[in-house]
């Protein structure tokens, strides 16, 4: 049976190379992650705060503002070349912010504007947050419906 | 018969082609490497005054094999054939390239193996007689892999600890009948391996058991032992590849721990470059051999010296669909000089 000798083969290889391979240095990522996330959800905090006391908005009204200013803030710095540099050591900490949405979108409209404003740009911009989309938009929605039918 | 068969996987070539000349190009971080002044030109800017990264690529490959030829006092057409590749889809870089320089040509596909490939290939036309010149050529660049293989470049992302960098960079020897050496006198053809990695970020794992399967082969039908060798170089298995390759050979009985590296892990240094486990990339094992073994075999510092080009044969389609990485290595034996 040479088809299950080698599956053994292969299992205990993988099971090796788990083993010997480096491991992540979980604790300092986490560190960054964690001071990094909280810097830049805390400066919005802060924009949304200005904005609902300086211009007098209603707080959903400034909630909107504040995330299109995070949203451009994400994709200029992404733009300067900036935001992977922040990745690289923040990871989820730059991730998860809708700054890191604004990222997965603007960094391949940049890679892809070779390949044209319509195939390259256009049809590559959401390569990355195009499932975030789908799979937000549609879980809001079935949230929403069983908030329609049971919720009320 | 096949008189120039050894073994179950290895040819031995009865008149030995000379690597007669070889040139090498690298981009601004390999330039800033451990190797940097063995390249023969590093450029500035990693666009090479092109308007695509594919088109600096092929310009890197084109320049390289110009180089390469003229520095042997010989026009293009003396060239009989050129094989080359490269990681991109259809061949770009390297079909592109062969557009231009106008040589017949033969595109091959090996991944990261391809500078072994085409070296054996052309050292076997040479040895058979079919062409009097060949240029092996192969090149990677790091901004075209990533966007084929990978996320677009500002993406901020985090690279894993067993994630390697590809190099840019183009090399091309040219292999030739001829009195000055260094000379190819062994070629070991791998078979594609695969013991079932999946994480692409750790390539070293996936393709290591296909070197050590080749390495071994070449010992096996050889009669060779690691110790004949003053140098055994992989392609770009990394830090932790290496590692793994060493074990798996120890465990068919031998022993490479001395004269074992890596291109990869020579062609970067670790901790200044943020590399991780270290260089890839067919670029890789073509520029340390074009621009750095080359010279060493040339001024005799090395004599006998096996390379063994490393490629992961995935494609993001095939990683997408859940498959694992098959692997596969070439080995090459080169030596400064020719036996009797």
């Amino acid at each position: 049976m040479p088809k299950k000798n080698q599956s053994t083969q292969n299992k205990k290889y993988q099971e090796y190379v788990e083993k010997t391979s480096p491991k992540p240095t979980y604790m300092k990522n986490c560190t960054w992650a964690f001071f990094v996330g909280g810097l830049i959800c805390t400066f919005g905090q802060f924009v949304h705060n200005q904005i609902e006391s300086r211009m007098n908005l209603t707080h959903l009204e400034a909630t909107n503002i504040t995330t299109l200013i995070m949203v451009f803030l994400g994709a200029l710095l992404t733009g300067l070349g900036l935001y992977d540099l922040i990745g690289k050591r923040a990871g989820a900490g730059s991730i998860v912010p809708i700054t890191g949405f604004a990222n997965s979108i603007v960094s391949p409209a940049m890679e892809f504007k070779r390949e044209g404003f319509i195939f390259g740009v256009a049809a590559r911009m959401f390569s990355l947050a195009g499932p975030v989309l789908v799979y937000g938009i549609t879980s809001s929605v079935i949230v929403g419906l069983i908030y329609y039918v049971i919720g009320r | 018969m096949a008189i120039k068969r050894v073994g179950s996987q290895t040819v031995k070539l009865l008149n030995p082609p000379a690597i007669v000349s070889a040139a090498s190009i690298v981009g601004p971080k390999e330039g800033q490497g451990p190797l940097s002044n063995y390249f023969d030109k590093v450029l500035e800017d990693d666009l090479f005054g092109e308007d695509s990264w594919e088109k600096a690529e092929s310009k890197m490959l084109k320049e390289a094999v110009r180089m390469a030829v003229s520095r042997q006092d010989l026009m293009l057409p003396d060239i009989d054939y050129m094989l080359g590749g490269d990681l991109l889809n259809q061949l770009m870089s390297s079909s592109f390239a062969a557009r231009d320089l106008q040589i017949p040509f033969l595109g091959l596909y090996g991944a990261c193996s391809t500078m072994a490939e085409s070296l054996s290939l052309s050292a076997m036309l040479v040895d058979g007689g079919f062409a009097d010149r060949c240029i092996a050529t192969t090149s990677s660049h790091f901004s075209t892999a990533e966007r084929q293989f990978r996320f677009p470049l500002e993406l901020g992302n985090q690279r894993p600890l067993t994630s390697q960098w590809t190099v840019t960079g183009a090399g091309a020897a040219l292999v030739a009948n001829d009195d000055g050496g260094p000379f190819i006198t062994y070629i070991t053809t791998g078979k594609v391996i695969d013991y079932g990695i999946i994480d692409a970020n750790n390539m070293g794992a996936a393709m290591a058991p296909a070197a050590a399967d080749t390495i071994g082969r070449h010992f096996d039908d050889t009669g060779m032992l690691p110790e004949d060798y003053d140098l055994i170089i992989t392609g770009d298995l990394g830090r932790y590849g290496r590692d793994i390759a060493s074990d798996l050979l120890k465990t068919k009985g031998y022993e490479v721990v001395k004269n074992f590296t890596d291109c990869g892990i020579e062609i970067f240094n670790p901790k200044k470059q943020d590399t991780h486990a270290g260089g890839s990339g067919c670029g890789c094992s073509a520029v340390v051999f074009c621009g750095y073994l080359f010279k060493l075999l040339r001024e005799h510092r090395l004599n006998k010296i096996m390379l063994i080009s490393t490629g992961a044969l995935f494609s993001p389609t095939s990683a997408q669909q859940g498959e694992s990485i098959p692997s596969i290595a070439h080995a090459v034996t080169i030596e400064s000089k020719k036996k009797n």
